[in-house]
């Protein structure tokens, strides 16, 4: 407690000298920092920035001005074209996979003799098309959210940690171990966690059966170790690195007025944390967040290589302690076999469905963090 | 040993510096004094196509998966002899060789099964090739049912208790019914864990015709490329088949054979009537002599005899093809097939039994060397 | 001190006892998610490093290729494989780098206007492709509709439908960062927008820029999917993007994982988890050289 106390002085005075040197700056070099979303703490700053950029056109020499203006025109033109047309070029590729995706998938939707979206069935070998996706979704949600649950809170930590709580000379090995298993690729992810990871799992897996057995998710089901238990938290391990490196930047670019200003209220470091660095990073967090769970979603090669696959018509369960198989996987485990078009067809349906899913997801973190901005 | 393998370095590192074919060259001569361990290329008795002319250029095959192991040795062997030579085989399985051969993309393609004239797979060959294409059985590789029973070493199954046992009739090891057909063998009460291919294969479509023809009034699906029983769990590969079962007290599953041996597992000893057979490279010869030939030119599509009660006849067997054309565009590319499929029809025969693998029968071999007689 | 907090979120918990205990609770959270986080990473990687170590250090493993190897031989090398995935990547990079900057600035310098809101959609979107459907749509639109045969060229396409959002993403996340003050500051100079883009807006956001592209290529040069569908793994060296099949590290990867049970050859999985080291190593130091570029070019602005 004391010491709480003397390093809460301790950064009081600091805070004081920062202060004072802030005092000798000029206006200019302060509002250099001003966070640009306004989601600080401090509503001055902005305030602050838009009188003196009113009068800035009037420092410039007026002839000069005019003079480039003519040129700018030409540069801004050719520059905001070539822009544009990237951004025309990303529209008109989504465009041409989903004509494609639709195309491929219809006819065989056409055929399905079973309802594609409440169906359980997956017959597409013989001459009648039966295929749905509950069970696909299911385990590709389950697996996705699951990861998500474990890796963000984790990330945030961990992303706290090497920019606020850790020493420098540790940070900066912690960062790089997480950016290294960035680069371990997925299908070493599947390997280590089929042969070494999964198997160490059962003991984790008796106990939560044990005691929460009761629960449908907990319900132990299989004694493989390839559960969607095993799956999720590799797929959570391997998201980690993303969710941590977008969140470790935009904590790291938390604006040093919104931090000492909370010193300055005498927050303690948490509370400092909390009011300044968390606001200021969670549209960033939650893009991060997303970009993991795209990714898990649509992960193929691990889950593959992981999940073990009931057999067709197996009762539906909703435990984490079983099989599955997701949409990557499902088409994954078939590509080797396509061979005709509607039997094609019909995993490029569940292609298109992964497609929307990823979609509606980025889509509502989009929503999320816009409505963010606009409220602060 | 040592010795050897720095000297191939040091001539790969001139090799790459002065160019692929001094590299390839010295490659060649530097590997062919040690490759010793299974195959004699020199011995052997070799037709008139085996004298086994080189081509110098490049081949590409893809396709099955269940012969992947010895058309890599195959391709060792042959650059080894022929170093101008390069052949790539990409094992994607055998519906991606037939999809790849028919859209051109490669020389010729490994099939687990010929080319099937009902799905329109032969009139798009000969489409591809502008010529009649050639199902040419080369390997045969037979299925092991492999188990792993705490205490078990010998175990013995009809074709019925196969077929009861892998759509979860039976589900303990000591059921009465395979007690019957395992006299003197102590089984236990361990429960039975089944364990089945989850990605689209050749194996389980030979290990369903199997069970189809055999055992008739057991199995009823109709046989296809994906599994269709209702319990156990799925694996991805072979591979994961072979893990599955030696993780698991009590498993069992199906695999080619080379999985079972070098992943230590028992093999089931299989008796459709005639008497227990133990899996050899012999009995699995002797399988493929009862098959017959109904391909029809120089096509030489077989039809196996799963039902076959020869005594000494291990029935549960897949052959697989190479698919070529009869007559290529690019003359060049004919001599290359040929050059190819003369060594693997002649010399490559010898040693397959070591990579789990058993010969054609002399019989069946002279007619494939006719048929590759006649490429161009 | 608990006195001169004037705001109501700090004054509901004006208690310094429990303020102090949230402290340190948070402390020891944060601490735990590390070490938590820690277990994991540090077991998956010390897997790869003490499986894949001894296979590094082979001789040859740096300058040979996988011709004439089988799972039943020792030796070979990772050259043909590292080769493959440099080509690709590289050609991906280039490729995606420019188009994802480029969308990046639009979104948040030009954004706004219909077409800039459908674009944030559309990469959204792209953010949602799972490989192994952008590999297919590849098959589909270059090798099905326009016949070209199978090659590295088209695997390098496939990525950069998987690159180019997570580039776009972490750009914009960057440039949205920059703060505006800079940008008017440089307009009131009378600097054109476009030159307050290139000489101000994106060498401010450039670690992070940097950052992102480092994440795509790390993304990328582990995928294994598009490899399966569009490009056969050779085991011989072939530096031809246009032709052929190539190698690879996942490729590689990819050729060893059926014999990793096998109990009387351990060379293919010896090789598999050197191969997963080597890729490790290699993206490891491209990100350093990464981060060095881009500490120097802050430092010179």
């Amino acid at each position: 407690m004391t010491d709480q106390e003397s390093r809460d002085r301790e950064r009081a005075r600091a805070m004081a000298e920062r202060e004072a040197t802030h005092a000798s700056d000029t206006p200019d070099d302060y509002r250099g920092n001003a966070d640009p979303n306004g989601v600080g703490v401090i509503p001055s700053s902005s305030a602050l920035a838009t009188p003196a950029l009113a009068d800035a056109p009037v420092s410039g020499s007026g002839v000069g001005a005019f003079g480039a203006r003519g040129k700018v025109r030409i540069g801004d033109k050719v520059f905001r074209y070539l822009t544009a047309g990237a951004g025309m070029f990303v529209c008109i590729l989504i465009t041409l996979v989903a004509v494609f995706l639709l195309a491929k998938a219809i006819p065989s939707i056409a055929n399905d003799k079973v309802n594609f979206f409440t169906s359980r069935a997956w017959q597409v070998s013989g001459s009648t098309l039966e295929f749905g996706i509950v069970d696909l979704l299911w385990t590709t949600v389950l697996s996705s959210v699951f990861a998500m649950l474990l890796a963000v809170p984790v990330a945030i930590g961990i992303a706290l940690f090497i920019t606020q709580y850790a020493p420098r000379q540790l940070a900066r090995p912690v960062a790089f171990v997480v950016d290294l298993l960035a680069a371990i690729p997925s299908i070493v992810y599947g390997v280590f966690g089929i042969t070494v990871f999964a198997p160490k799992l059962h003991g984790i897996i008796d106990f939560l059966n044990r005691y929460l057995g009761w629960i449908p998710l907990f319900k132990k089901q299989i004694s493989d170790p390839g559960t969607v238990f095993a799956g999720g938290i590799i797929l959570a391990i391997m998201i980690l690195p993303i969710i941590t490196a977008i969140a470790r930047e935009v904590y790291e670019r938390t604006p040093r007025e919104n931090v000492e200003a909370a010193w300055a209220l005498g927050a303690t470091k948490w509370e400092m944390v909390r009011l300044s660095v968390l606001p200021y990073g969670k549209p960033g967090v939650i893009s991060g967040a997303m970009l993991g769970l795209g990714r898990a979603l649509g992960e193929t090669i691990a889950i593959t290589l992981i999940l073990v696959a009931p057999p067709s018509g197996a009762p539906f369960s909703p435990s984490l302690f079983y099989g599955g198989e997701t949409f990557a996987s499902k088409i994954a485990n078939a590509a080797a076999e396509f061979n005709n078009p509607t039997q094609t067809g019909a995993y490029i349906a569940a292609g298109l469905v992964l497609f929307v899913l990823t979609f509606a997801v980025n889509a509502a973190a989009r929503i999320v963090v816009n409505r963010r901005r606009e409220f602060s | 040993m040592t010795e050897r393998k720095g000297l191939r370095v040091q001539i790969n590192r001139i090799g790459i510096a002065a160019g692929l074919t001094l590299g390839a060259v010295a490659l060649a001569a530097c590997s062919s004094s040690g490759s010793n361990s299974s195959t004699s290329p020199a011995g052997g008795s070799s037709g008139s196509a085996a004298a086994a002319a080189c081509f110098s250029g490049s081949l590409k095959g893809e396709g099955s998966t269940a012969q992947k192991n010895a058309i890599e040795q195959w391709i060792t062997d042959y650059q080894t002899k022929c170093s101008g030579a390069t052949v790539n085989y990409n094992a994607t399985g055998s519906g991606a060789g037939v999809t790849q051969f028919t859209g051109k993309q490669v020389d010729f393609a490994g099939s687990d099964s010929a080319l099937d004239p009902t799905k329109g797979e032969v009139a798009a060959a000969a489409t591809a090739c502008g010529s009649p294409a050639y199902d040419l059985p080369m390997v045969t590789g037979p299925i092991a049912v492999a188990f792993k029973v705490k205490g078990v070493n010998k175990l013995t199954l009809t074709p019925s208790l196969i077929a009861k046992i892998f759509l979860g009739k039976i589900t303990t090891w000591n059921d009465p019914a395979i007690a019957a057909a395992n006299s003197g063998v102590t089984l236990p009460a361990t429960k039975i864990s089944v364990f089945f291919r989850s990605d689209a294969s050749g194996t389980t479509q030979n290990f369903e015709k199997y069970l189809k023809a055999a055992a008739p009034s057991d199995y009823t699906d109709t046989p296809s490329k994906s599994w269709t029983g209702k319990v156990g769990s799925g694996k991805k590969g072979s591979d994961g088949v072979q893990q599955g079962v030696s993780g698991t007290d009590g498993g069992i599953g199906y695999m080619e054979w080379s999985f079972a041996q070098n992943g230590n597992l028992g093999v089931a000893q299989v008796d459709n009537g005639g008497g227990a057979v133990e899996l050899t490279a012999a009995s699995a010869a002797k399988a493929v002599q009862s098959a017959k030939v109904t391909g029809t030119g120089g096509d030489l599509t077989l039809k196996l005899d799963y039902a076959t009660k020869a005594p000494g006849a291990y029935p549960l067997i897949l052959v697989t093809y190479e698919i070529v054309c009869s007559k290529y565009a690019d003359a060049s590319k004919g001599t290359a097939v040929k050059d190819f499929l003369s060594y693997i029809a002649g010399t490559g025969q010898t040693g397959l039994t070591d990579l789990g693998y058993a010969p054609l029968p002399d019989t069946i071999a002279t007619q494939v060397k006719a048929s590759i007689a006649k490429i161009s | 001190m608990t006195a001169v907090v004037p705001t109501t979120t700090l004054a509901g918990s004006s208690k310094g006892g429990v303020r102090a205990f949230k402290n340190s609770l948070a402390t020891v959270l944060v601490t735990a998610a590390f070490g938590i986080a820690l277990i994991p990473l540090v077991w998956l990687l010390w897997t790869v490093v003490s499986k894949g170590l001894k296979t590094l250090t082979q001789s040859g493993w740096w300058t040979s290729s996988q011709r004439n190897i089988t799972f039943r031989k020792p030796g070979g090398g990772v050259w043909h494989a590292i080769l493959g995935t440099a080509e690709q990547v590289l050609l991906c990079t280039l490729i995606s780098v420019p188009i994802a900057l480029l969308v990046g600035i639009y979104l948040i310098e030009y954004g706004g206007g219909r077409l800039a809101k459908l674009t944030s959609f559309m990469v959204d979107i792209l953010t949602g492709i799972p490989s192994i459907v952008a590999a297919l749509f590849i098959y589909a639109v270059f090798i099905t509709t326009f016949h070209g045969q199978r090659a590295g060229i088209y695997v390098s396409l496939a990525l950069v439908m998987l690159m180019v959002p997570v580039i776009v993403r972490t750009t914009e996340e960057m440039l949205k960062l920059v703060p505006n003050e800079l940008r008017e500051a440089s307009y009131a100079l009378g600097v054109p927008k476009w030159k307050t883009i290139v000489k101000i807006v994106v060498p401010t956001a450039f670690s992070g820029i940097v950052t992102g592209i480092m994440l795509g290529i790390a993304r990328v040069a582990g995928e294994t999917a598009p490899l399966l569908i569009l490009v056969g793994y050779s085991p011989d060296t072939n530096s031809n993007l246009l032709s052929g099949f190539q190698g690879s590290l996942p490729g590689m990867i990819y050729a060893q994982v059926p014999q990793l049970g096998n109990t009387r050859f351990h060379y293919a999985a010896d090789r598999m988890w050197g191969t997963a080291l080597t890729l490790i190593i290699i993206v490891m130091g491209l990100n350093l050289v990464a981060r060095l570029v881009a500490r120097r070019s802050k430092v010179s602005n």
